[in-house]
């Protein structure tokens, strides 16, 4: 698929990708994902985003092809790629912090690499498609274990592992009220993890009912349609016993279903579900001493953050783009053990031909649409 | 209770939890969780075989924050800059650093004029643009566009009235752009005329 402007994609034939750096591979791509993320492409609002370009972030697939210097993959290989794309050695690498490598994106120091995630992230083609271009293939991909489905594997690649470092970064401590605001793939998943660490108590917020309905009985959650009360803190505040949540979880992200003139909207009418409106109900609704974590997705342009009130009342803000990998060993183990099932989640499976109705379905939140998952031709 | 020093009580005991949610409390030890400390030196995970990665051949002047020292050893080539889009980018990535409103708002600029500038070449190659198919619209009949919003309370709603005009813009625009050129073109002709005359 390609970008043709705002709410515009094609499918259009490309030149198959080649290897750039001897330690790059090409991946023939047998399931992508489309991500909310992706959305704030879709509509424009991510600078830098050229007509052209390919998206898709979250994928598994076929090794097709290595570089001269690749030793851990082979052609015929099954691997999972994680959403960042890392070096393995720079500073920040060396400490963990893959999201942050400062060797693959000469357009921007604050972000690292992050496939087909327009120019700001490093101007990398993505996995919407049948081939992509995988850079330092021995450190980023690992082997698809054979017991795990490929549509869990896909998931993990990024959403899954989003939304249970979303939790992480909360530090839930045993009995902690959790509240999660955005019931799309990452707040589910994040709202299921709080209870993997000890959550006492899980709320999830959002608009949308049926989103709700997956939260109740996906992640066991308490929900709550903002759509019904006049002042959605009150309401939180009321059912924390006028204390507020321990622990928010901001898991909607910059205007992730608006538009330039929704920011203006957004603020008037206090009733939209883009942010930083989520952000700005987490930063009231908490207690005093509470620990917000950031996962939606925020561009480079400010945004207008309640600051004032976040230090009056002593919080503790944490956020950053996923590690991926590094959550892996242990997320296998929770969806071997089945605590956790990511494919749960998948409402739509779009050939990669109907990209763009497969754009709009998501886009929309048309046919209760949750996750969206890109089978691509050559599959 | 708030006013006294007791956190209010949860509605299901940690017992009641640990019941019926697979898994309660399996990461409630924070060594369980990956990615904690967030920080630590060598991580054991990467399999690197380099301490600086070879670098990648520049194959045009590739544009690059100035807030780096230098070219990253590895970077993606999906689109170069191209026409007054690119230029306006350039400028952007050579002049100010990503500290600065002007650089990202120049980027949002160019992105406009590159879709201007791609839909008006479209029109020119074997594969012209379609601004109604490219938008996925049918989806609005086959999926259920009245019923997934009608009386469902949804947020969103408001603003989507407002998407066409936002794939619509370039196109009024670039048709606004083209019609005043070319009568910029025959009045210049004309002008011409008279003062050969
Ligand atoms: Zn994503
Ligand atoms: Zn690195």
């Amino acid at each position: 698929m390609v970008y043709r402007g705002p709410y515009r994609v094609r499918v259009e034939e490309k030149d198959r990708p080649s290897i750039e750096h001897p330690n790059d591979a090409i991946v023939r791509v047998t399931r992508a994902a489309i991500c909310g993320s992706d959305l704030h492409l879709y509509h424009g609002m991510m600078p830098d985003t050229r007509v052209g370009m390919t998206f898709g972030h979250e994928f598994v697939g076929v090794v097709d092809e290595v570089g001269p210097s690749v030793e851990h993959l082979r052609p015929g290989d099954r691997v999972m790629v994680p959403f960042n794309i890392f070096c393995g050695t720079c500073f920040y690498c060396a400490r963990g912090m893959y999201a942050n490598c400062h060797n693959v994106n000469p357009n921007a120091t604050a972000v690292g690499g992050i496939y087909g995630y327009s120019h700001t992230t490093g101007g990398y083609d993505g996995a919407q498609a049948e081939y992509v271009r995988v850079p330092f293939a021995d450190v980023g991909p690992s082997l698809l274990p054979d017991w795990m489905d490929e549509d869990d594997a896909v998931l993990l690649t990024d959403a899954v592992a989003t939304g249970y470092f979303g939790a992480q970064l909360g530090d839930i401590t045993e009995g902690d009220v959790v509240v999660v605001f955005g019931a799309g793939p990452v707040g589910l998943y994040a709202a299921k993890s709080a209870w993997l660490m000890g959550a006492g108590r899980v709320i999830v917020i959002d608009h949308l009912d049926y989103r709700l309905a997956k939260a109740a009985e996906f992640a066991h959650a308490e929900t709550c349609n903002f759509t019904e009360y006049d002042d959605i803190v009150v309401h939180l505040k009321k059912i924390t016993g006028y204390l507020g949540a321990d622990v928010a979880i901001d898991a909607v992200g910059a205007e992730a279903d608006g538009n330039l003139l929704q920011h203006v909207t957004a603020a008037k009418l206090k009733r939209q579900g883009g942010s930083p409106v989520a952000l700005n109900w987490a930063i009231d609704s908490v207690r005093k001493g509470a620990t917000i974590s950031v996962m939606g997705a925020y561009g480079p342009i400010f945004s207008a953050i309640k600051f004032g009130d976040a230090m009056n009342k002593g919080l503790t803000l944490r956020m950053n783009q996923c590690p991926v990998k590094r959550q892996w060993p242990r997320l296998f183990e929770h969806v071997k053990a089945g605590y956790l099932k990511p494919s749960e989640i998948i409402t739509h499976r779009i050939p990669l031909e109907h990209i763009a109705e497969g754009y709009h379905i998501f886009s929309a939140k048309l046919d209760d649409c949750i996750k969206p998952i890109i089978v691509p031709n050559a599959a | 209770m708030t006013y006294t020093p007791e956190k209010p009580a949860l509605p299901r005991s940690i017992e009641e939890l640990r019941a019926t949610i697979p898994g309660w409390g399996a990461d409630l030890d924070p060594k369980f969780r990956p990615a904690v400390p967030q920080e630590r030196l060598d991580p054991d995970l990467s399999g690197a075989h380099w301490e600086f990665p070879e670098r990648q051949p520049e194959k045009w002047p590739r544009e690059r924050s100035i807030e780096h020292q230098f070219l990253t050893p590895v970077f993606g080539t999906a689109c170069p800059p191209r026409g007054a889009s690119g230029k306006i980018r350039r400028y952007a990535y050579a002049k100010y650093s990503e500290a600065r409103a002007a650089h990202w708002l120049l980027l949002i600029a160019a992105d406009r004029v590159d879709t201007v500038e791609s839909t008006l070449r479209s029109f020119v190659s074997r594969r012209p643009d379609n601004p109604l198919t490219e938008t996925g619209i049918r989806t609005e009949f086959t999926r259920g566009g009245l019923s997934s919003r009608v009386g469902r309370k949804r947020a969103d709603v408001v603003h989507h009235p407002l998407d066409p005009v936002i794939v619509a813009a370039p196109w009024v625009l670039g048709a606004a752009v083209t019609y005043a050129a070319i009568r910029r073109l025959t009045r210049g002709r004309r002008g011409e005329q008279t003062t050969d005359r």
